[in-house]
């Protein structure tokens, strides 16, 4: 495997593998010193032409914990603004001996453009409305964690599935490892032609609360007012916001999650957002692991895998 | 039977003759740039083999983009000229979507002597509003005056429907056609693609099919609203197609054309985020492409046209959303045309040369017949020549062809601009 694009690429033994592969990390950065030597000599870039602290972050720490060289450019303070095209500038990286890009760009299809003009590798950290497969396996993994596995599980995701690139990628990895998915949307937030999708769809959050084992709830734009898709932010939250009367129709154990940044009191109330079914923050840590694990994936050797293995 | 003739006589020897009246076998000779003699075993001091081959009227193509003036480096007069011979082509309405724009009698008479050195004839459309910006109608008689027939403001369709009942009222005090790019900018605003299965997975922005037949509909309300004619460019969906049909059974004076990719090729292409696939108006579904196919087959679309539109590799590489659209055509129409269509010989060259170089007002010397007198703008096709088209972009600028790789059977063998020949058992001589 030369890049990382989206989940469909690695199917479901490729997300399974890399499941697994998270838990030695997991492990890893539970340590002291939480650090290991498996990339030293590699230098993964993060070229990130779209605002994302936490994405940005989590690739970067995963890579110092791996002894990987990170740089990062930002576009703001890039030779974007003086007209440079998308091509140039992977080029003129590359020349500097990369690795690995970590591409986050808000054009649907950039990382698969890249990935054809670098023989280095191409991780999606988030492209437009497409794919954001990182995001999907650390929150496969943290369904995982709690639930032990996503067989048979139903999961509901809510909100705006048109422009999301996180729905598209979670939609893929949970009904892969086995879930039922069901989308929760008005139908201006969803995709106009999804027959073909291997979810359920309902335009009432109240109608799958009972019978959920996630909820899990996307970012509400306050951009989707403008463009008429949604009356007002307060019928949203009245229509399809998890306030504390829904949460507790939920079965007890059900999951809440969230990719953030949230937008509290708009798709999650305050309270819902940290209670304890929350685990919101636990995707964000579980976030590193998963993202040591596929640049691992990527970079690291057979022979370094197994010795990682004894080492653990 | 004997004639004389003096040395710059010229005979296309042995080929089969496809007119719009007929076939036979016969020689063609040309002096002068005109047809001089038609028949059996003529001679004359230059001799073109035309064996095995079909001797037809030259292609007419009533959408093409030549770039000029403005963006010379994807393509210029000359060389999409170059690419038009290659293909079959002695005439190429040139679209004026250029910078600036072709809506005032000075870029008319630019483009026009740049046509004057071209390998084929350069007919120039003219904008229907000034800059193509839909609000004020350009100068049109005085473009008219310098022989304009056709205007549009291709690239865009006129929105508002005012604006464009009074273009179709004046155009008809003109004798001139309007030909309507139709998309309606509402529903269409900020897409790249179709809007369907494809584009919900690659997360990409859609227009649906509703977009361009919303216009087609209301072109077909004012067209009989004013008894204007009207031409529909480059039509995508079923939809289209079917009111086109019903607008031609119901006495309107309404024609059409259709884009070879629009038979060709579906949304799916986009899957790779490969902006060569990118084109408006989008590629549709396989069931549009079927609707397109059916409609070229029974006469509800009356031409094929290329929408030749030449970019530059930096600009199809931007992101898909932003790269600019258009693909290449002129060199594969002909080719794609004989390999797709299930048509006979002589009605593909209907849908290629006599039916559009009537709508192009320009069937008094291209298109129509063979015959003594006219001018010689002919091709000469090898109707049964097997290739595999590259991704060269051949004699345009610019190379971004979406059919590479692709076997097609018919190429052109010769071409004759008013007697030059312009191209030479495939080989363009200037």
């Amino acid at each position: 495997m030369k890049d990382l694009l989206t989940i469909a690429d690695l199917g479901r033994t490729g997300i399974e593998g890399l499941l697994d592969l998270t838990e030695r990390f997991v492990e890893v950065n539970q340590r002291a010193i939480p650090k290991v030597p498996a990339l030293r000599g590699k230098t993964v870039v993060s070229l990130f032409y779209e605002d994302s602290t936490r994405t940005r972050l989590s690739f970067e720490t995963a890579a110092k914990r791996l002894g990987a060289d990170t740089m990062t450019f930002s576009v703001s303070s890039s030779s974007v603004n003086k007209g440079e095209s998308l091509r140039d500038t992977v080029q003129t990286i590359d020349a500097f001996g990369v690795d690995a890009f970590v591409v986050r760009h808000k054009s649907s299809g950039v990382p698969a453009q890249i990935a054809n003009w670098t023989e280095s590798a191409v991780v999606n950290g988030g492209d437009g409305w497409h794919q954001h497969p990182t995001q999907a396996l650390l929150d496969s993994f943290t369904i995982r964690q709690h639930l032990g596995s996503l067989q048979g599980r139903t999961i509901a995701i809510v909100g705006d599935i048109k422009h999301s690139r996180v729905a598209r990628s979670n939609i893929e990895a949970f009904t892969a490892l086995g879930a039922e998915v069901v989308l929760v949307a008005p139908p201006t937030l969803l995709p106009p032609v999804i027959e073909s999708w291997p979810v359920r769809v309902t335009h009432r959050i109240d109608e799958v609360l009972g019978e959920i084992d996630v909820c899990y709830l996307l970012r509400m734009q306050t951009e989707r007012m403008t463009e008429g898709l949604v009356p007002s932010l307060r019928e949203y939250h009245a229509m399809f916001g998890l306030t504390v009367e829904r949460a507790a129709r939920m079965p007890k154990d059900a999951l809440i999650m969230h990719p953030g940044p949230m937008n509290r009191g708009v798709e999650i109330d305050q309270a819902v957002a940290d209670s304890p079914n929350s685990v919101i923050t636990q995707q964000v840590a579980n976030g590193v692991s998963v993202r040591m694990a596929v640049l691992f994936r990527l970079l690291g050797s057979t022979t370094q895998l197994d010795a990682l293995k004894e080492d653990l | 039977m004997t004639s004389t003739h003096d040395e710059r006589d010229l005979v296309i020897k042995g080929g089969r003759v496809i007119d719009a009246t007929g076939e036979r076998v016969a020689d063609v000779v040309i002096s002068s740039g005109r047809i001089v003699a038609i028949g059996t075993d003529l001679d004359a001091s230059i001799v073109v083999d035309a064996g095995g081959c079909v001797v037809a009227p030259g292609l007419v193509d009533l959408h093409a983009h030549l770039r000029q003036p403005g963006k010379e480096e994807a393509e210029t007069v000359e060389s999409g000229s170059r690419a038009a011979a290659l293909g079959g082509y002695s005439a190429v309405v040139a679209m004026p979507n250029t910078t600036p724009a072709i809506d005032c009698a000075a870029v008319v008479r630019e483009v026009q002597a740049l046509g004057r050195t071209a390998l084929c004839q350069i007919e120039v459309a003219g904008a229907i509003t000034v800059n193509r910006a839909g609000e004020q109608l350009a100068p049109m008689a005085e473009m008219a005056e310098l022989g304009v027939k056709i205007f549009t403001d291709d690239g865009t369709g006129v929105q508002d429907a005012q604006l464009m009942r009074r273009a179709f009222e004046y155009a008809g005090g003109l004798g001139v056609t309007l030909a309507q790019h139709c998309e309606v900018s509402a529903l269409s605003q900020g897409t790249c693609m179709h809007e369907g299965e494809w584009s919900a997975r690659l997360g990409l922005a859609g227009q649906p099919s509703e977009a361009e037949e919303l216009m087609v509909m209301r072109d077909i309300a004012l067209a009989r609203l004013t008894g204007a004619r009207i031409h529909f460019q480059h039509l995508s969906t079923a939809g289209s197609v079917a009111m086109v049909a019903a607008a031609k059974a119901g006495g309107l004076r309404v024609t059409a054309e259709a884009a070879p990719h629009h038979f060709t090729l579906t949304d799916e292409r986009c899957s790779t985020y490969d902006s060569v696939y990118k084109v408006h108006p989008p590629l549709r579904t396989a069931g549009d492409v079927e609707a397109v196919k059916e409609g070229l087959r029974t006469d509800a679309i009356d031409a094929i046209a290329t929408d030749h539109a030449p970019h530059v590799a930096h600009e199809k590489e931007r992101p898909f959303d932003q790269a600019p659209p258009g693909m290449l055509g002129l060199e594969y129409a002909l080719a794609l045309a004989l390999t797709e269509l299930d048509l006979g010989l002589a009605e593909v060259l209907a849908l290629l040369s006599w039916r559009p170089a009537a709508i192009a007002g320009i069937a008094d010397d291209h298109g129509g017949m063979l015959d003594v007198g006219r001018a010689a703008n002919l091709c000469v096709i090898d109707p049964s020549a097997l290739w595999t088209i590259d991704a060269s972009g051949g004699a345009s600028l610019s190379s971004n062809v979406p059919y590479a790789g692709r076997e097609v059977r018919g190429r052109v063998r010769h071409t004759f601009r008013t007697g030059e020949p312009v191209v030479l058992d495939g080989e363009a001589q200037r």
